[in-house]
């Protein structure tokens, strides 16, 4: 109970520190406010976004569609990642162009995505799902792949069909990997549609930061790239409470 | 007649690949609420026997009969336990010795009381809502045998179910498991490398060659007392069983 609360207090003095050091070291040393602008500057330039750039607006349009890239990406990839894992057959055969597109960039696909669905919401939301898609696919899969085969056999000799063996075995033996994947898509998907909102589109904090780039207001790039950390946080806190109570039979380790 | 082999033998590799012979002509019978083990040198195919009994796959020729029906897939009269206990660690423990019970058409009420006998017979009451992970090794390994009896089966295969227990653990649990099962008055058939623990477990062992493994004896063991393996254990007869079969297994030739 003491530690815990130790380490509260040691992670807010360090909090407030890196704060002060913020605020006093840049001006100390001559650094312009177009470089690196002060906490006062920043909160000053959030109140500014506020009134003149509908900074809530933007970022909402920018967490709901993180949301649904992150919803639809991982949907997809936990599906098919599953429907492999069924088949030998096609996830040797598969499993070259999986490959190929896990490793081309995926964030380079968005000036595609516009040309082919315009200035709009769509691009965006590509960007994640597809971000999104294979880390969950990928982590599925491997589960798939080395979920116990006694187990499956034990399922088998009582006589369980095809189904109640992925209902009763197999899905709850991936469990574990597939929230790893998904926490990892969490963050993905942030980047996703930020970029999407980079290349083309006039909303969304990607779009702030392109905006505030040009005008050289570093402040305002700044408070946008907090916004978006602070999306990614909620994000992920919210899929690790999930994990929590999904895999509460896994024991902990005390550290 | 609980089980029966029939001059079975089996072979893997696919066309092309080298040919294993796993089992060749094994042939022998276990009657009804007998309890019998069998032991041999590593990879003499004990487990291909357990696999084929439970129906997993097929002999090559032959054939293997289960209360006198021929086994041709997984079927409801057999249960088997391995070394791993197996038991779901995302389900309690009641919910684990329910599992076998719900391909079958069992009600939940019915899963429920039949899961919470077997727990009591096991001596496990008390424990049904923990997750594996709260128990002991041996606890959970009785707790699997109480999954396998839930099924009601006519035969339970048993493949080297305490080798992975501590030596003290191992003792207490082979009592526990032979009081149970003198209790069910099930047919019991266990694979073993502990020479000593078919021995006191058994009322017959039937020890293997090497691959492709074939019986080479029928050793029945005349001793009373064997739902208490503990007592068995001062008997001085054990010793000498153990010690022919060590002699057929030719053991000290194999340790030079």
């Amino acid at each position: 109970m003491t530690s815990s609360r130790n380490t509260t207090l040691v992670g807010f003095l360090i909090l407030g520190l890196l704060l002060l050091v913020w605020e006093f070291l840049p001006p100390a040393l001559g650094v312009p406010k177009f470089i690196i602008p002060t906490v006062s500057d920043m909160v000053l330039e959030l109140g500014r976004m506020y009134r003149r750039e509908h900074v809530i607006a933007n970022t909402l349009s920018t967490a709901w569609f993180t949301l649904l890239g992150f919803l639809i990406g991982s949907t997809l990839g936990a599906t098919i990642g599953y429907l492999l894992g069924f088949s030998r057959f096609w996830e040797k055969v598969l499993s070259p162009y999986i490959l190929a597109l896990q490793i081309a960039p995926k964030v380079a696909f968005a000036p595609l995505f516009i040309i082919w669905f315009g200035y709009n919401s769509i691009p965006k939301m590509l960007v994640a799902v597809l971000i999104v898609f294979f880390p969950v696919l990928v982590n599925v899969l491997a589960a798939m792949k080395t979920v116990d085969r006694d187990m499956v056999n034990l399922a088998r000799a009582y006589s369980m069909s095809r189904w109640q063996i992925f209902i009763k075995v197999e899905f709850p033996s991936t469990l574990p990997n597939l929230m790893a994947g998904l926490r990892i898509a969490t963050t993905l998907a942030v980047i996703g549609v930020v970029v999407g909102e980079m290349v083309g589109g006039n909303t969304g904090l990607g779009f702030l930061i392109t905006y505030g780039g040009g005008q050289a207001n570093a402040a305002m790039v700044f408070n946008s790239i907090v916004l978006l950390t602070l999306i990614g946080i909620l994000l992920y806190t919210v899929l690790a409470a999930l994990e929590e109570r999904l895999l509460h039979y896994i024991p902990k380790k005390d550290h | 007649m609980a089980l029966e082999f029939r001059n079975v033998t089996k072979t893997f590799g696919a066309l092309g690949q080298k040919v294993v012979t796993a089992i060749e002509g094994v042939d022998f019978k276990v009657n009804k609420g007998e309890f019998v083990s069998v032991v041999g040198p590593s990879g003499c195919g004990k487990s291909t026997i357990l696999s084929m009994t439970a129906g997993l796959y097929q002999p090559s020729s032959g054939e293997v009969l289960v209360s006198g029906e021929k086994v041709t897939k997984p079927n409801p009269h057999v249960g088997f336990m391995l070394q791993k206990d197996l038991l779901l660690p995302w389900r309690t423990i009641i919910k684990n010795v329910e599992f076998g019970l719900e391909s079958r058409g069992v009600g939940k009420a019915e899963r429920r009381d039949r899961a919470m006998a077997e727990l009591e017979r096991c001596h496990l009451a008390g424990f049904e809502n923990q997750y594996p992970y709260q128990l002991s090794g041996g606890m959970r390994q009785r707790a699997a045998l109480a999954r396998t009896l839930a099924i009601d089966p006519d035969i339970i295969l048993l493949d080297e179910p305490f080798s992975a227990l501590d030596a003290q653990t191992k003792l207490l649990i082979q009592n526990s498991f032979a009081e149970t099962i003198q209790e069910a008055g099930i047919t019991t058939l266990l694979i073993t490398h502990d020479l000593s623990e078919a021995v006191i477990m058994s009322d017959r062992v039937l020890v293997l060659s090497e691959r492709p493994g074939t019986v080479i004896r029928e050793m029945p063991i005349d001793l009373p007392d064997r739902a208490h393996p503990l007592k068995r254990r001062q008997m001085s007869e054990i010793h000498q069983h153990a010690a022919e079969i060590f002699a057929l297994l030719k053991l000290d030739q194999r340790a030079t």
